[in-house]
């Protein structure tokens, strides 16, 4: 008897520490968005998200780096969600278990965990003097890419996952070629999935700074982008600017507050918008 | 062992099988004739499944599996280099264990096999349509569906549908792998009066784990254990007068 | 017979094609390590490489003379990593086992995807809390001038690890067969000694994985520690000190440096150096988790 309320009382304590350690987690997870929220909401107005920075950025908007942001994250799209997707594909509908398959996938998830300043010093070799593209959107767009390509790829793979085999014998049965069962009853299951894993990789890639400080990432801009060759202001860069590099820090932090609210929530959003969607689908599914 | 002494239309030569390094079929030798129905019968694991699947070369799909021996269709090797996968496959239809049919409509369903070979003309594909869904006796309870999503039809609605599917492409010899072993009795006994119909025009192979069944449908029965071929006969031998003690075991119920 | 022929060819060309974009992955491993390799090369006709992994003094741009030791950086690395893992190992494995073992599913169901939204709160965002929310605090809190050091980088990258070691480690406890608790529970066990003694033991190797990736992630971070560290250049003697880790060392001076100088290709080489600290780091982990995946089965 004595035993056992040892063991209860044991068990108690112990549950508690695992609730407790829960509850740090999302204590910290509510203080971050509570605090930006609060002190980046103030700062947000109609003028903060359409106009220019002004007077040495202590005044006016995040506009160029919103485009900036915005531009450089097509530019990844561009390259990482067709290569990501394809790369997908013949792993999970081409490749056989060979040696060549397994380095391609020991090469994937390696590539996954290279740290993201060090594809920036990649992206500054290959595309910025490599390929001539200079310290532009291209560069920066590219150098993201490539970052996000192993997250698209895996996402894409668990996409195609989740195709019964069925779909693919049947239309093998029925005397379709390889690509025709893909084209015609794999993929059109399997691209909505694809996409959701690959919107949330891009939201990653938004929120990157260090693959954009040297490949195109600009300090202050007066003007926007006018083509892909030029720099740009990124809203991740202009936060670190505002909360580092300004010469009056304390004076423009409302403004880095600001900045760091909308980064959030384009990031943030992006990726709630991947999550419902993947919700929705597996509902569908069912 | 050919129990018919004309030409068959599809014929396996001490066929072997291999899953990496194990051995699932073991010198089997069967014909199968034009308009007649050959079931393959035998335990859970004998091999059955994977027979049939190589008469279509579905096999082929599976990483790591190798044939040795001969298959031939026709009288000629379906794996020899100028035989081409795409039209065999075309040639030789195959109904599955479980029906499935794709997430699309009816309809599409069973234009699908037209489609990919590049036929676009609307009457031609409707006419096939009807035809095979005739074919298949599911005209009548689908005619006014033919836009709802294959997947809103009953099991052995389905069923159909994928028998009507594999018609509409004209194929010369229809393949069933167990093709009633996931719908029920009512359906099963639709698929079976199909099968007998289907073998005016077909050659048609059936493998099952229901011995009633395999002694209703066909003409000619194969008995299979361990992947090996038992027993090979008409069907009425098979089953009245079995020349294998195994095979005698296994119908009167003594092992399964 | 043309009509296969044509239609073959085009098969293999689709199937040529998905190949190279899978091939891709091979290449672009390879070309970022032959990038920085070559890159770094350089570096070596000048700093002899034992002064260079050695010393402990970084000041290539001395008017009398560039030094290029890089002991302190590797050395605050390793500091800010392993204080982020004291934190963020136990924190997140008992969250794992919260959610594994005692939470309600529905709360489960609920709780995984806001776990998953700390994992998209970008790394400058993190890295500007440090320096308004945890610095001062830590100043505060351990009365020194400000709260940019060590301690702080830690306390940020244990939560930027945290998501990683959650989902590894309940995926691991998850994993465990269900009958090995089951048995436990039937000999009188409670669910707690369940938890400690069988289960937790069961998903170890998982659970070691799932640090070992939160400790790559945390030793490759830039943004965090660039801004919540404090960047100085001295050897590190504590968790109270501003301390410039590898990664921040690239961040600050690759942008100031002349192209094609030595100090240009030092920090190529520093670079290097950290691809391959979190390569082996990764493929430890990958190695490890690989093997408990293999028992499973």
């Amino acid at each position: 008897m004595r035993k056992s309320t040892r063991k209860k009382i044991a068990q108690s304590i112990g549950f508690l520490a695992l609730r407790a350690a829960m509850g740090l987690v999302l204590a910290v997870l509510f203080l971050f968005l509570y605090d930006i929220g609060r002190k980046g909401g103030g700062a947000i107005s109609w003028e903060f998200l359409s106009q220019a920075p002004r007077r040495g950025m202590t005044e006016g908007g995040i506009f160029p780096a919103i485009v900036g942001t915005l531009l450089v994250t097509i530019i990844t799209a561009v390259l990482a969600v067709p290569l990501g997707m394809s790369a997908a594909i013949y792993l999970h509908e081409y490749a056989r278990q060979t040696r060549l398959t397994r380095l391609i996938r020991l090469s994937i998830r390696n590539l996954s965990g290279v740290p993201s300043i060090v594809y920036g010093l990649f992206g500054v070799i290959l595309f910025v003097n490599a390929m001539r593209f200079g310290t532009s959107i291209l560069s920066a767009g590219l150098t993201l890419g490539l970052m996000t390509l192993p997250w698209t790829i895996t996402a894409s793979e668990e996409a195609l996952k989740t195709v019964p085999d069925s779909y693919r014998e049947g239309a093998l049965a029925l005397g379709a070629t390889k690509w025709q069962s893909i084209r015609t009853n794999v993929l059109p299951y399997a691209v909505p999935g694809m996409l959701t894993g690959t919107v949330l990789g891009l939201a990653r890639a938004a929120g990157e700074t260090a693959p954009i400080l040297f490949t195109g990432a600009a300090f202050y801009l007066p003007y926007l982008p006018r083509s892909l060759g030029d720099q740009f202001m990124a809203l991740p860069y202009h936060l670190y600017i505002m909360a580092t590099q300004h010469h009056a820090i304390q004076q423009v932090r409302p403004l880095a507050y600001g900045t760091a609210l909308v980064l959030i929530a384009l990031v943030l959003g992006l990726n709630m918008t991947a999550v419902v969607l993947r919700y929705r689908l597996r509902r569908k599914r069912r | 062992m050919s129990p018919e002494t004309s030409v068959a239309k599809i014929e396996t030569r001490d066929l072997d099988f291999y899953y990496g390094p194990s051995r699932a079929l073991k010198r089997v030798s069967i014909s199968c004739h034009r308009n007649r129905v050959t079931a393959i019968i035998g335990p859970s694991g004998c091999g059955k499944s994977t027979f049939i699947r190589t008469l279509n070369r579905m096999n082929d799909v599976i990483p790591g599996t190798r044939v040795e021996g001969t298959i031939l269709l026709d009288g000629k090797d379906i794996h020899s280099p100028d035989v081409d996968v795409v039209d065999l496959r075309r040639r030789v239809g195959m109904v599955f264990q479980k029906p499935n049919p794709f997430p699309k409509s009816v309809f599409d369903n069973i234009a699908y096999g037209l489609r990919i070979n590049g036929m676009k003309n609307k009457r031609k594909l409707e006419a096939v349509v009807e035809r095979s869904l005739r074919g298949a006796a599911l005209w009548e309870e689908v005619k006014d569906r033919l836009e709802d999503n294959a997947f809103s039809l009953s099991g052995g609605q389905q069923q159909r549908l994928c028998i009507a599917r594999a018609l509409a492409v004209e194929p010369e010899v229809i393949l069933f792998d167990e093709p009633c072993s996931a719908i029920d009795p009512i359906a099963t006994a639709k698929v079976e009066d199909l099968i007998e119909n289907l073998k005016k025009s077909y050659t048609v192979v059936i493998v099952t784990h229901n011995m009633q069944q395999a002694a209703r449908v066909s003409d000619y029965t194969a008995f299979m254990m361990l992947g090996e071929l038992v027993e090979f006969d008409r069907t009425e031998k098979i089953f009245t007068n079995p020349q294998n003690k195994l095979t005698e075991d296994y119908i009167t119920g003594r092992f399964g | 017979m043309r009509k296969n022929k044509r239609r073959n060819f085009r098969e293999a060309a689709i199937r040529a094609f998905f190949f190279t974009c899978g091939i891709l992955a091979v290449l672009v491993l390879l070309g970022i390590f032959a990038t920085l390799l070559s890159t770094a090369i350089p570096a070596f006709r000048e700093i002899r490489p034992s002064e260079f992994l050695l010393k402990t003094n970084w000041d290539p741009t001395s008017p009398e003379k560039a030094e290029y030791g890089i002991l302190s950086m590797v050395v605050s690395t390793l500091m800010v990593t392993g204080g982020a893992l004291l934190l963020a190992v136990p924190i997140g494995i008992g969250v794992a086992a919260y959610l594994s073992d005692v939470a309600h599913w529905r709360v489960r169901e609920i709780l995984k995807p806001v776990v998953e939204i700390l994992a998209g709160i970008p790394s400058v965002v993190v890295g500007f809390l440090g320096i308004v929310l945890f610095g001062p605090a830590i100043a505060k809190v351990f009365h020194t001038g400000h709260g940019l050091n060590a301690a702080n980088g830690s306390v940020l990258l244990a939560i930027m690890a945290l998501p990683t070691i959650i989902s590894i480690s309940e995926d691991a406890l998850s994993a465990v067969p269900a009958a090995y608790g089951e048995a436990s529970l039937a000999l009188g066990a409670s669910r707690w000694q369940t938890l400690v003694r069988v289960k937790l033991p069961a998903g170890l190797s998982g659970i070691i994985a799932a640090g070992m990736l939160g400790m790559g992630r945390a030793i490759g971070e830039t943004m965090t520690v660039l801004m919540a560290t404090g960047n100085a250049r001295s050897f590190p003697h504590g968790f109270l000190d501003s301390v410039r880790t590898m990664t921040s060392g690239i961040a600050i001076e690759l942008g100031e440096v002349p192209y094609y100088t030595t100090h240009y290709y030092a920090l190529f080489a520093i670079g290097l150096v950290l691809f391959v600290m979190t390569f082996l780091v990764n493929m430890a982990a990958d190695v490890v988790l690989r093997k408990y995946q293999e028992k499973e089965r």
